[in-house]
């Protein structure tokens, strides 16, 4: 069977392996036999996890400048296997990074890519959810290897237990990449929350919550359920809550299994970054508020009363 | 120093989308079409860095005749000069064919800077800056929330899950920019009638030394096999608070399996 080569994509702080990969690796086993790309240092705490979702060998590129520079020393190894094993695919993370490495790996191999893809099937046909979730479509590369970027959440990982031995890999980091060089690294507190595209469960705050104080309202439910806190943009550009948690089609796109929206009221931009939540919660105190369109459950109310009853519940439940 | 910004006519992100029946492409006659709205962004760094150092803005888009408005509202903003790139030939180009003719569009021409907004609305790739970096070979410092130029340098915080990453280059690089960056200014009415004035060269595909084969849909390295509007999800459930929204939403949750 031929490899497919899934860049496995981990925390750069602590290094641990982002569920993501586990998804891409159990989507990699559909089209042949995975086999992971480990950029930086920390895959030996890895591999037994690899191994876990069916990696038998995870290629290693450290030392010699592979994170000094952005995105493009990715694109020099993974090119550099590409022509070395013939995969049958290359599988990336629907990351700022994971897209900017796929569309430079397209070029540079002479292959069509096809980014945010949800599920690809065994002969490689890719579903993307497009215009904000209102279309489905099913395409594929034709020429080249194929290169896929694959959304956070779009399947569940499944276990395929084998051996994953580490394979060292030589990093010639091309000229072009040594052009930009990273001189800093600042990591913002995230409070001990998941991460935004990755959790499970997201509640997300508008306008209604009517302030940055309003915001613990929200924090507290997300914490109950070990959830991530979202912020629709009328929250963010009011300086209410971090940028980096808008959800929308100009912020994140989280696909999770739950979302909790309150005091949003479901503009067709913030839907773009939602719609494709498994289940969706709204608390809204407007009836007409077109979110509720998307609810599976919705509560017509006062989120400063519902929300903290919900919280309480919910602590109360977990006893 | 030259600044070219990148600009692309996207429909109205307020407006329904969808795709052709007959070729699976964007339908782009119907809806309104406006800027790309983080175009806007890249706009206006180019001319702030611009004001800052010193030096002409080039506005460049590749898009059908209609886009022309889209450069227009560029240079109303106060963008010096236009390039638009516009061929029948590249209907339904994928973003390698895209890349392919930015690249070739801004070739040659000594720029220092070339700027793109993060993403484009319809699409939502976010690889042609990358793209064009990698067939221009020169530096690529994307998702910017700051750009700051000094001497031959550009320096950029790049926003990552965890923060922001600094990233330092010489020039020229190719930067994208996040909507935080800073805040677009309106044309004025003297904007706009002095817009009406400035030069803009349109080019076609042979002009620029492509191959009419290389671009549009028949040359796409991807293809769409169909697509089906998403089948309206069933109605939920929506009850009235009456004291006790918050536990009728936890057993829903406990129903669900989430608690
Ligand atoms: C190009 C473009 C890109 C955009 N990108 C994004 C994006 O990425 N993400 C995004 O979110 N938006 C985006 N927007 C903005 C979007 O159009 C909306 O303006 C925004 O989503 C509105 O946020 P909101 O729902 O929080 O606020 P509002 O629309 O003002 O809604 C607030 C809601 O809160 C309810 N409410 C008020 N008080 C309470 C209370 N006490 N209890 C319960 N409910 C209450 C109200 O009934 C109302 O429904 C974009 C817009 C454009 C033009």
């Amino acid at each position: 069977m031929a490899p497919v080569l899934v860049l496995a994509e981990h925390d750069a702080a602590n290094g641990a392996v982002k569920k993501v990969t586990l998804e891409l690796l159990t989507l990699a086993r559909r089209l042949g036999e995975p086999v992971a790309v480990w950029f930086g240092a920390g895959s030996g705490d890895a591999l037994e996890l690899l191994g876990q979702y069916g990696a038998s060998t995870v290629y290693v590129a450290d030392g010699s400048g592979v994170t000094d520079h952005p995105v493009v020393p990715m694109v020099d190894v993974l090119a550099a296997l590409v022509a070395d094993v013939s995969p049958a695919a290359v599988l990336v993370p629907s990351s700022a990074d994971g897209k900017e490495v796929a569309g430079r790996l397209a070029v540079r191999t002479g292959s069509g890519v096809i980014t945010d893809a949800v599920d690809i099937d065994a002969s490689g046909v890719a579903t993307q959810s497009v215009f904000g979730g209102s279309t489905v479509v099913h395409s594929k590369v034709t020429s080249g290897t194929p290169i896929y970027t694959v959304r956070s959440n779009s399947v569940a990982p499944e276990a395929a237990p084998t051996t994953c031995t580490a394979q060292p890999v030589s990093v010639e980091v091309s000229d072009v990449a040594k052009k930009a060089t990273v001189t800093d690294r600042t990591v913002a507190s995230k409070g001990g929350r998941p991460e935004l595209t990755e959790a499970a469960v997201v509640v997300s705050g508008g306008r209604g919550v009517g302030g940055p104080e309003g915001f613990s309202v929200i924090e507290k439910l997300a914490d109950s359920l070990g959830a991530a806190v979202g912020a629709s943009r009328a929250a963010t550009d009011a300086g209410w809550y971090p940028h980096q948690y808008q959800v929308g089609q100009t912020g994140k796109t989280v696909s999770p299994q739950l979302y909790i929206a309150n005091g949003i009221s479901g503009a067709i931009q913030h839907r773009a970054g939602m719609q494709t939540s498994k289940v969706v919660v709204v608390v809204n105190k407007d009836a007409e508020a077109p979110i509720f369109e998307l609810a599976d459950f919705g509560v017509v109310g006062d989120l400063f009363e519902v929300v903290p009853q919900l919280t309480d519940e919910i602590e109360k439940r977990a006893n | 120093m030259k600044i070219a910004v990148c600009v692309k006519q996207v429909p109205d992100t307020w407006a329904e989308k969808t795709l052709r029946p007959e070729d699976s492409t964007l339908d782009r006659e119907a809806p309104d079409g406006v800027l790309n709205e983080l175009d806007e962004y890249a706009v206006e760094e180019a001319l702030q860095i611009a004001e800052a150092h010193g030096g002409e803005v080039t506005v460049v888009s590749m898009g059908p005749a209609r886009a022309a408005e889209t450069v227009r509202k560029a240079l109303s903003m106060g963008a010096d000069a236009g390039i638009h790139v516009q061929d029948d030939a590249l209907h339904g180009s994928d973003a390698i064919a895209t890349s392919a003719v930015l690249a070739a569009a801004l070739e040659g021409k000594g720029f220092d800077l070339i700027i793109f907004g993060s993403e484009s609305t319809d699409a939502r790739m976010s690889v042609i800056p990358a793209m064009v970096a990698e067939r221009l070979g020169i530096a690529q410092l994307t998702f910017a929330q700051r750009v700051s130029v000094s001497g031959s340098d550009v320096t950029i915080e790049r926003v990552t899950d965890y923060g922001f990453d600094t990233i330092t280059a010489s020039m020229p690089a190719v930067v994208s920019v996040v909507e935080k960056i800073n805040e677009p200014r309106y044309p004025s009415f003297k904007g706009i009638m002095a817009a009406k004035k400035k030069p803009v060269e349109t080019l076609g595909v042979s002009e620029l030394g492509l191959d009419v084969a290389a671009v549009g849909q028949a040359a796409a390295w991807s293809a769409v096999e169909d697509f089906a509007a998403r089948p309206p999800k069933p109605a939920g459930t929506i009850v009235a608070d009456e004291g006790e929204g918050g536990a009728r939403i936890a057993s829903y949750l406990t129903e669900q399996k989430f608690i």
